[in-house]
């Protein structure tokens, strides 16, 4: 690993220590966000698999249905049929935050309460396979804007799952060992540091002495 | 206050209006691609799109994967279910988890 040039000062070390624990109480949260994240996902997803399912199935009935609705009218009377809907539906949106993802509901309203006015033609013109798809069709409904939902909150939570861990991995195996290291390597340098003057300073009080007794000369002096 | 609007091919998606939504029949490639456009940016909160049309598109349906609205679902269309839509809840799993936990790997 390439590492960068660092000021083995006092003041550096603080610092660095300080960092340490920011990254290390950030690590932390982190993780527990991307574990809260992922078991809400894990639910969230499980049912968006048993709803894709199920209005997967009641569209495949529905257009069933519908080909046979059209096999048996021609398409102008199909298309006049069709042509003005007496039933809208509209979507309230608002948005809830779970764990700092904010994920959409959707609230319907239909333009008549009556669940029942979906059949926008009179039945005079028109085969009764049509009837059965409109209504195979409006049966699925609210599961399909219930797939929406859930669907686009498993998209945006995934995404956010997968910042998060990376968020996680870079703290976890990069920066928190680099900060570790660099910390073990001031406080080596210190330690050497402080050792060599220690030495010095005892080198230094040995030649003042030598300075002021002669030692050297009393020792030499003396008969062996 | 948002609408739903559908998109596919015409014989996939007309009954959808009978239910109130507003259905965009479309054929072309580009013209697809216009309209889709045009959708995201209006007042379309769900855009129901049929798996054939988004086989095409995916390149713009995945813009969309990230942001809060529009969402776009994929819906089977007439020709058939093609596994797409469910494929397409595995990939946002593999995103999240790193592999597929959910789907037993098939």
């Amino acid at each position: 690993m390439a590492k960068k040039q660092i000021n083995p000062t006092r003041m550096e070390l603080t610092r660095l220590k300080r960092k340490l624990v920011t990254a290390r109480r950030g690590h932390k949260l982190l993780k527990d966000k991307r574990d809260e994240l992922m078991r809400q996902f894990l639910d969230l997803v499980r049912e968006n698999k048993t709803l894709r399912e199920k209005v997967e199935a009641g569209i495949h009935a529905a257009n069933k249905n519908f080909v046979m609705a059209r096999a048996g009218m021609s398409d102008e009377v199909l298309n006049v049929a069709l042509m003005a809907p007496s039933q809208e539906v509209y979507l309230e949106a608002s948005a809830k935050n779970v764990m700092s993802v904010e994920i959409p509901v959707f609230e319907y309203r239909t333009r008549s309460a009556d669940a029942n006015n979906v059949y926008s033609y009179g039945f005079a013109f028109t085969s009764g396979d049509l009837d059965d798809s409109v209504k195979s069709l409006a049966e699925v409904l609210p599961d399909l804007l219930r797939l929406a939902e859930v669907e686009k909150s498993c998209q945006l939570m995934a995404v956010e799952i997968e910042k998060t861990r990376r968020r996680v991995n870079a703290l976890e195996h990069v920066m928190i060992p680099e900060v570790e290291e660099n910390i073990k390597y001031i406080t080596m340098k210190l330690d050497e540091n402080e050792r060599s003057t220690q030495i010095r300073l005892m080198k230094v009080k040995d030649m003042m002495l030598e300075d002021a007794h002669h030692y050297k000369e009393h020792q030499d002096a003396m008969p062996v | 206050m948002y609408r739903v609007a559908v998109i596919g091919d015409r014989d996939s998606i007309y009954g959808y209006a009978a239910l109130g939504l507003d259905t965009f029949p479309v054929t072309e490639h580009a013209q697809a691609v216009k309209k889709l456009r045009e959708l995201a940016e209006g007042e379309y909160a769900v855009i129901y799109i049929t798996e054939a049309l988004a086989a095409e598109l995916e390149e713009e349906v995945d813009q969309y994967r990230s942001s809060r609205l529009p969402a776009i679902i994929l819906i089977p269309g007439v020709s058939g279910n093609t596994g797409m839509g469910i494929a397409n809840v595995k990939k946002s799993v593999e995103q999240a988890v790193g592999s597929d936990i959910i789907f037993g790997g098939n």
